[in-house]
């Protein structure tokens, strides 16, 4: 029997640009698009760069443009998004390229900080337990975004980070949300001063892009919408 | 004021005035065409707008609504399509603003003047 192929597209440059290559891959069951282009580096051309590191969703490592949509690519199987057999795999969008498939998160990151986004334990919070009920509002708040992978397919996908290189985008304000609904964290003015205005919170367009390829179905935008309120308060009350 | 502030509260004035506009322009629109449609010359519809207070009020605040959320939109279209940013944007945004807003009411007065 004839073994079927996929037709592969894959973007080779760096960040001075670079162009698609074509290649021929055997085609697998239950093979994800890492699989592809591991096969590919394995035994066509090991000069092809790319990232991942855990290969089952939990790193956030291995994102890449897939058929033209930013996607986890190592959860993702070539039989759902290629049926025809035929895919592109290109470097996430809105990042800059250190090599092939690989990007520079370094801006990504550096906006999780700029966001406030690490934890700052309110003075005094450290002598006893905290008791946070798991029913509580604040509590389901934050637990329905805190399962991010910091994969940034979300940022990727986002207009506003194309159109705005300041705005921090969804995963960052996610993180940050998460945060302000943390009774235990005692830095919320600056947080909120942090994520509101035009690299903030109210530069989104709620176009819920974000939310669509997120691959842990997490909801940005609603986090966004939840510090657009907050932020908005403390700006009239003159707290930011 | 902090620019995340006044950032913020201009978001808030965009929102605000979009609510008014989303009872203003159905009551604007279902007026006209209910003044086309039952034959109203120009005439006969000065002649209720005249002197008319309600008219006046419902008309100056569509002008001043238009005049806040129109400016904010199109200061972020500049922003994100053009990229344009700074005081130059600023000052563009308060000129449309102002602009909007005085031609908008000269039309005003010229409706329920007599
Ligand atoms: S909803 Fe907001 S953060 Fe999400 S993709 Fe749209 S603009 Fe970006
Ligand atoms: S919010 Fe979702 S898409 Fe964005 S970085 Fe986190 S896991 Fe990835
Ligand atoms: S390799 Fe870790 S999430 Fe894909």
């Amino acid at each position: 029997m004839k073994e079927t192929t996929l037709a592969m597209s894959v973007w080779r440059g760096d960040a001075a640009g670079g162009a698609f290559r074509d290649y021929r891959v055997p085609a697998r069951p239950g093979q994800t698009v890492l699989d592809v282009v591991t096969w590919i580096q394995r035994h066509i051309d090991p000069g092809l760069s790319y990232r991942y590191a855990c290969r089952v969703g939990m790193c956030g490592t291995c994102a890449m443009t897939v058929n033209g949509k930013p996607r986890w690519t190592c959860r993702t199987l070539v039989g759902t998004v290629a049926p025809d057999l035929r895919l592109s795999v290109a470097p996430l969008a809105n990042l800059p390229v250190v090599k092939d498939l690989a990007c520079d998160m370094t801006q990504f990151f550096d906006k999780w900080r700029r966001a406030e986004g690490r934890f700052q334990a309110a003075p005094g919070s450290a002598a006893d337990f905290a008791v946070v009920p798991p029913e509580s509002a604040a509590r389901q708040a934050a637990d329905a975004g805190i399962e991010c992978i910091g994969c940034a397919v979300c940022y990727a996908a986002c207009d506003v980070v194309s159109w705005n290189p300041a705005y921090l985008g969804p995963a960052a304000l996610n993180r940050a949300w998460t945060l302000v609904n943390d009774v235990r964290d005692g830095a919320q003015a600056a947080r909120l001063a942090a994520v509101a205005g035009d690299a903030g919170c109210h530069a989104c367009h709620s176009h819920q892009s974000c939310r669509e390829h997120c691959p842990k179905q997490l909801n940005p935008t609603a986090a966004i919408a939840g510090l657009k309120r907050l932020a908005t308060l403390a700006a009239l009350k003159g707290e930011i | 004021m902090s620019r995340a502030r006044a950032e913020a509260l201009l978001w808030l004035a965009q929102r605000a005035s979009a609510a008014v506009l989303g009872v203003w322009v159905p009551i604007h629109l279902v007026t006209i065409v209910a003044a086309v449609r039952g034959g109203l010359s120009a005439t006969e519809i000065l002649e209720r707008t005249q002197g008319s207070a309600a008219w006046a009020v419902y008309y100056a605040v569509f002008v001043l609504a238009v005049s806040i959320h129109a400016p904010i939109g199109l200061r972020t279209v500049a922003r994100e399509t053009l990229g344009w940013r700074g005081p130059g944007l600023e000052l563009a945004t308060l000129a449309a603003g102002v602009a909007l807003a005085l031609f908008g009411w000269r039309a005003v007065a010229g409706l329920v003047m007599a």
